[in-house]
């Protein structure tokens, strides 16, 4: 299939990586998530853009990518997580999230828009990562692998058809998106 | 048409519905979830490997993700040239160090602004490759793949924001 080739061939990623990174950068910054102040609202909960791009995001994605892999088209790329590595590195990152007010997207879309504390915090997430890639055989040994989810998605956990959860995930995130409105965000 | 691109924002159901779209065509023409976090670490296995070849070949984190210019990293490129283009065409781009909001808490202290964002920068470097991925590639691409781990994580982060935030802030929703 033709986009076999595609997906195979390196030259066409690299450009596809380009055009999909400005497209993305560009709708992070028309939704305003490019800024400090609203990501830093959204912490303090006074400002809920954050929540209101991630979920329409979510519903819009989930119902086609379950759509393009009923058809064949697509497949799945999760990933397990445990304790170890999924509670305690999302939290280090939630403490990261509030101290430079960008997130590892967000902050490229912030020096976009001329934010270099952004630029910074860019070198800050490497300088991060790198630790990380540093202390890696470390933590595989001692922690990461501590407390194994049992499943690695949703419906396997709870043991229903996918459909089903997809259209409970859907009502979930239409009715947070309606509150969210209600309450005035 | 024009007006739209030229609009300093647009709401943020059009805005998220068209992440969503665009991580279908990550999927279907690239066979891969849309995640910001991996360049980093590619970036930071390149700065070793410019440092010690042999060393940056050896560590096995490097292994995993072998750090050379893909997709991940022209994505993040990407991202900065993408927001460029919206910020320039809507007139809102601005070059500033210190954010209004820190500015108004801190001070207008440039010094200040860039020691505490490089401090939060590497607490999330080291946080997003310690959860395997950050609020793109766990937060949107992850949670709508239904991944349990993902949702784990988003909660996570933003469990881990909030607190921290309303550490420095005060928790003004109370």
């Amino acid at each position: 299939m033709a986009f076999e080739h595609l997906r195979a061939n390196n030259r066409a990623q690299i450009l596809l990586g380009l055009f999909t990174g400005i497209v993305f950068g560009f709708l992070l910054q028309k939704g305003g998530v490019t800024d400090y102040g609203v990501i830093i609202g959204q912490l303090l909960l006074t400002d809920f853009t954050v929540v209101q791009v991630m979920l329409s995001a979510v519903l819009v994605g989930m119902i086609g990518i379950y759509a393009m892999k009923r058809g064949g088209f697509v497949r799945l790329h999760t990933r397990v997580g445990s304790i170890g590595a999924t509670v305690i590195g999302g939290l280090i990152f939630g403490a990261g999230f509030a101290i430079l007010g960008y997130c590892p997207g967000t902050a490229a879309g912030a020096v976009g828009s001329g934010a270099l504390d952004a630029a910074i915090g860019m070198i800050g997430i490497a300088l991060g990562a790198g630790i990380f890639a540093r202390l890696y055989p470390r933590l595989d040994r001692s922690v990461l692998n501590r407390g194994i989810f049992p499943a690695d998605t949703i419906p396997d956990l709870v043991g229903v058809r996918p459909g089903i959860v997809v259209v409970g995930v859907a009502l979930l995130i239409a009715g947070i998106l309606y509150l969210l409105t209600v309450l005035g965000f | 048409m024009i007006a739209w691109f030229t609009m300093a924002t647009w709401s943020p159901y059009i805005v998220g519905a068209g992440i969503g779209v665009l991580i279908w065509t990550a999927f279907f023409l690239s066979d891969r979830p849309l995640g910001c976090s991996t360049a980093y670490a590619k970036t930071a296995g390149m700065v070793e490997s410019a440092i010690s070849r042999g060393k940056a070949k050896s560590m096995p984190y490097y292994q995993k993700f072998t750090p050379t210019i893909d997709w991940q990293s022209m994505l993040i490129i990407g991202v900065v040239l993408g927001a460029f283009l919206s910020a320039y065409l809507s007139g809102t781009f601005k070059v500033l160090i210190v954010p209004p909001v820190f500015a108004e808490a801190f001070g207008n202290v440039p010094v200040f602004r860039s020691a505490v964002a490089l401090i939060g920068g590497i607490l999330m470097g080291l946080g997003a490759r310690w959860a395997g991925g950050c609020t793109s590639g766990h937060g949107i691409s992850g949670t709508l793949q239904l991944s349990v781990a993902s949702w784990v994580a988003a909660i996570c982060f933003f469990a881990g924001g909030i607190l921290v935030a309303g550490l420095i802030y005060g928790f003004t929703f109370l």
